[in-house]
């Protein structure tokens, strides 16, 4: 009997070590699936009950958690909405979370995979659990300058660091306060939430990276110019027919240069002049002999249509390849060519930082309450889509363009800033998107700044270019 | 020395009430933030009784194994704690609290146990009413099917409800059961093991002799068609195989029995929709389709998202949500347990279990007599069973089927067997140490 009663023994040894297993399986290699099921109110209620960490620039917190006298124990305050909503973004209870809110969620409500052993110190230690604090790249000053600047316009103003993909300002207008989102009368939220979305403006839209993406109109010329003269089949000087009107192969459409007239007077036009002037006949012509493909390619390395998160996720620009008279009508930012600020700001980044294109990033580094580093800056190169040499001539072009072209309107005295406007149409009688991109000093660049104003009426050189350069202004100040 | 080993239990029982006591006290702290004295006066009124009870083992079986009273405390103390702690969450108070009900059973759970211990002064007394308890346990098997009586909860018809009184008939069964296997095999086991057929190495039994396992499986079948519950079909009949085959050595016994179970259970499965449901639920608990589904994987799944959220070292008692969990207090209690004290604590249950069957085990091994050997095995062997599906189930093991946790799970029908269960082992336990001539005369 005693043999069976030793297998009977192993047999109830077994059974126990599945369920060692199973428990264990669950709690910890499933533990982060489980926990990130949106079916898991769990993970919610819990980042309510916790002190969930601030979110700072420049070390003061433009959002964090006051103590509430509710069962949630803490309030979401925002310190300055205006400035701030589309970087923040909102947090709600249990409505979804936007912004930095919502990508940087796990480490603010303390939940992250990194946070564990704090997490394990404040319950031995009797504290309560708390967040990380998480910093931005933003410089207070820089958003300021380039709110005010945008003023009551409707658009976007992006300002990268070239040299770290750091983003100084990110504003978009108009904005919304997330405060009315954070309150703990879920109908409430409901409410003010449906208000926002019904809103024609779209403020709860971030422009800057994600929404309707805008033509690029002119600006994309940068793209187009950077792959004629990296492919090698152009030069600054290589010249195109200059006539009056255009008609786009295989069409009866004609298509004129923006401000009528041919470009710059003579029988001929070099790529220099036509990008200086703005013309859009040379530049279709550019992109036809370019061809379709090679531009894709250019524009895929800059980030069109890749995956990007700043740590929100940005809308991945389009470029498509169409027949002929549509590769001519895309060289200057027509047709199917969508873009978002960020990647026009990342262009000219790329640009200005020797043909290395930088990862943009919102996040400077992310702190646990006891103060230790959870993550620091993080530079990471996102591509590189030119050579330094074909960089360096494309500098000295958009430098032109503003001192002695069509973007004289981001000039400043004793600076080389280099630039590109874009005036797009958005279809017959609809107003026009105004751009300006670029950076400064161009020897030595720190900053490139893309700047989108909608609605516009008159040109990107007039509207968005004051604007840049007072962003410009502001950091060179600094 | 038998001082010496109550001496051993007096300690852990005063260690064990102390567990308990400060499991009640974190919850209070945890959920309400400052202690209440109420139900820590209650707690300690169950403490004074498992003093009591160690007082009493002293003169009545003072060789007992001092491991199993403590080891019960814990188990019991730490899901009044978390059912209380669900009361909380559920702003129930008085009789309308589970953990006061809970309480309330494991007092008279202990007094029934106590009783057994005073009353039943030789277990071989249980060997002669073999045929009674074979009766009794199919009784309160099936007694649920009676109409009038018998009352659905949760879909399975396991229940009894007499006014407001209601149990849960199978738990005792399981008891009678036990006593009826092992009186039962002891004295048929040589013609269980003696004679048939060899095939593929092994001996089978004649056909003439198949007579008690087609009872037994009858009657499982029975249960699990006609009450709906697979759990308790499992149990009894992974119980008959398990001591049909320590009793005759003869693993062809269990090799038929479950064939029989899996084909009964597979044809049963594929005419029975909750079957067909625990199945689909088991396999792809996270499709939508399951998870929203009637009857579907909804408890499930909130049952490890509560164990996932607990992780390594839980949220602390009374800082979780287990009340998110359908049946928090009752089959999910392990779950709940498993947010709160988190896998180290999943860990310390589990270890409880296994010290507890340990021990009924340990009879099994160093028994004199072949039926309490039996019954001890057999015993321990149930509650190993019960923990194995009950858990397994939670933790997706096997699919989810729904028996109590032992012990842990609020329930008075539950409480009371299983006392009945540690009041039998420690009776055994101490017949081992003591010579069995002596007390067959007493």
């Amino acid at each position: 009997m005693s043999r069976q009663i030793k297998r009977v023994t192993i047999a109830v040894l077994l059974m126990f070590l599945a369920l060692f297993t199973s428990t264990t399986i669950i709690t910890v290699f499933q533990a982060d699936s489980l926990n990130a099921d949106g079916r898991n109110v769990r993970t919610l209620n819990a980042s309510y009950s916790a002190e969930r960490g601030p979110i700072l620039v420049n070390g003061q917190a433009i959002a964090e958690s006051v103590p509430s006298n509710d069962k949630y124990k803490y309030q979401r305050v925002y310190s300055s909405p205006d400035l701030y909503s589309p970087v923040t973004g909102y947090f709600t209870l249990n409505q979804g979370n936007t912004g930095v809110e919502g990508a940087m969620n796990s480490y603010l409500s303390g939940t992250s995979n990194d946070q564990f052993f704090t997490k394990v110190k404040s319950i031995l230690t009797g504290q309560t659990p708390k967040g990380a604090a998480v910093s931005l790249t933003i410089n207070p000053a820089i958003q300021q300058v380039a709110s005010d600047a945008l003023g009551n316009n409707t658009g976007a103003v992006v300002a990268l660091d070239p040299k770290t993909g750091a983003i100084l300002a990110m504003v978009s207008k108009p904005g919304y306060d997330p405060t009315q989102l954070a309150s703990h009368n879920t109908n409430d939220v409901i409410a003010a939430y449906k208000q926002l979305l019904a809103d024609p403006t779209n403020p709860l839209i971030n422009r800057a990276i994600s929404g309707n993406l805008y033509y690029p109109g002119s600006v994309f010329k940068l793209v187009l110019t950077s792959a004629a003269l990296d492919s090698g089949k152009f030069t600054p000087d290589s010249v195109f027919p200059n006539p009056l009107t255009f008609t786009l192969t295989g069409t009866n459409t004609q298509i004129n240069n923006a401000e009528g007239g041919n470009c710059g007077g003579g029988a001929t036009v070099s790529i220099a002049d036509a990008l200086r002037l703005s013309c859009n006949i040379p530049m279709a012509q550019l992109g036809a002999a370019l061809g379709g493909t090679e531009i894709a390619k250019y524009a895929k390395a800059y980030g069109f249509g890749q995956k990007l998160s700043v740590p929100m996720p940005v809308t991945p620009s389009i470029y498509n390849v169409g027949n002929e008279a549509q590769v001519e009508l895309s060289s200057f930012g027509q047709f199917d060519d969508r873009v978002t600020p960020l990647q026009v700001a990342m262009t000219s980044a790329a640009i200005a930082n020797g043909g290395t294109e930088m990862q943009p990033t919102l996040i400077k580094d992310i702190t646990a309450p006891d103060l230790t580093v959870i993550q620091p800056f993080q530079q990471k190169i996102f591509a590189q889509p030119i050579t330094q040499a074909t960089s360096a001539t494309m500098t000295q072009l958009m430098v032109n363009n503003v001192n002695n072209g069509a973007a004289n309107g981001a000039r400043i005295s004793g600076v080389d800033v280099a630039g590109k406007t874009g005036t797009a149409q958005n279809g017959n009688g609809k107003p026009f998107t105004l751009w300006f991109t670029g950076f400064a000093p161009a020897n030595n660049p720190q900053v490139a700044v893309a700047v989108v104003v909608e609605n516009g009426t008159s040109f990107g050189n007039t509207v968005a270019a004051p604007i840049a350069k007072k962003v410009i202004e502001a950091v060179l100040n600094k | 020395m038998p001082a010496k080993r109550r001496n051993l239990e007096l300690l852990l029982v005063i260690v064990a009430c102390g567990i308990v006591g400060a499991a009640i006290a974190l919850v209070e702290l945890g959920a309400l933030g400052h202690i209440e004295g109420t139900v820590l006066l209650l707690g300690t009124s169950l403490g004074v009784l498992a003093l009591a009870m160690h007082v009493a083992m002293r003169f009545v079986a003072p060789e007992a194994d001092p491991l199993i009273l403590p080891v019960i405390l814990v188990l019991n103390g730490l899901g009044i704690a978390e059912i209380y702690r669900l009361d909380i969450a559920n702003h129930n108070t008085g009789w309308g609290a589970s953990g006061v009900r809970q309480i309330a059973w494991t007092a008279m759970a202990m007094v029934i146990a106590l009783a057994v211990l005073v009353l039943l002064r030789n277990h071989r007394v249980l060997q002669r009413y073999r045929y009674i308890a074979m009766f009794v346990g199919i009784v309160l098997l099936l007694l649920p099917m009676l109409p009038g009586i018998g009352a659905t909860v949760n879909g399975a018809r396991l229940w009894i409800s007499i006014g407001s009184f209601n149990f849960q008939p199978g738990e005792l069964a399981k008891i009678a059961l036990a006593v009826f296997f092992a009186g039962y095999l002891v004295t048929a086991r040589e013609s269980l093991s003696m004679v048939g057929k060899k095939f593929l190495g092994m001996r089978f039994p004649r056909v003439r002799d198949l007579g008690p396992i087609l009872v037994i499986w009858l009657a499982a079948m029975a249960v699990l068609v006609f009450q709906h519950d697979l759990g308790t079909a499992l149990l009894f009949f992974g119980l008959f195989l398990v001591m049909i085959y320590v009793a005759t050595g003869r693993l062809s016994w269990v090799i038929l029995g479950l064939l029989l179970f899996v084909g009964g259970a597979l044809i049963a499965g594929s005419a029975l929709s909750y079957v067909q449901g625990r199945f689909a639920s088991w396999l792809d608990p996270f499709n939508p389709k399951v998870y929203d589904a009637i009857g579907g994987s909804y408890q499930l799944v909130q049952g490890l998202f509560g164990f996932a959220h607990g992780g390594l070292i839980g949220t602390g008692l009374g800082q979780g949500s287990p009340n998110i969990v359908p049946l928090a207090e009752s089959d999910y209690i392990i779950a709940s347990l498993g947010e709160e004290l988190g896998l180290a604590g999943l860990f310390a249950i589990l270890a409880l279990y296994m010290l507890f069957i340990s021990r009924g085990l340990r009879i099994g091994f160093a028994g004199q007599d072949d039926f309490g050997r039996l019954l001890g095995v057999g015993l321990s062997f149930a509650i190993a069973l019960q923990v194995f599906i009950v858990i397994g189930g939670v933790t997706r093991v096997i699919p989810l089927t729904g028996l109590t946790t032992p012990f842990l799970a609020a329930g008075g029908s539950s409480l009371v067997a299983n006392w009945i269960i540690a009041a039998l082992l420690l009776r055994l336990s101490d017949s081992v140490r003591t010579q069995p001539g002596l007390i067959a005369d007493r």
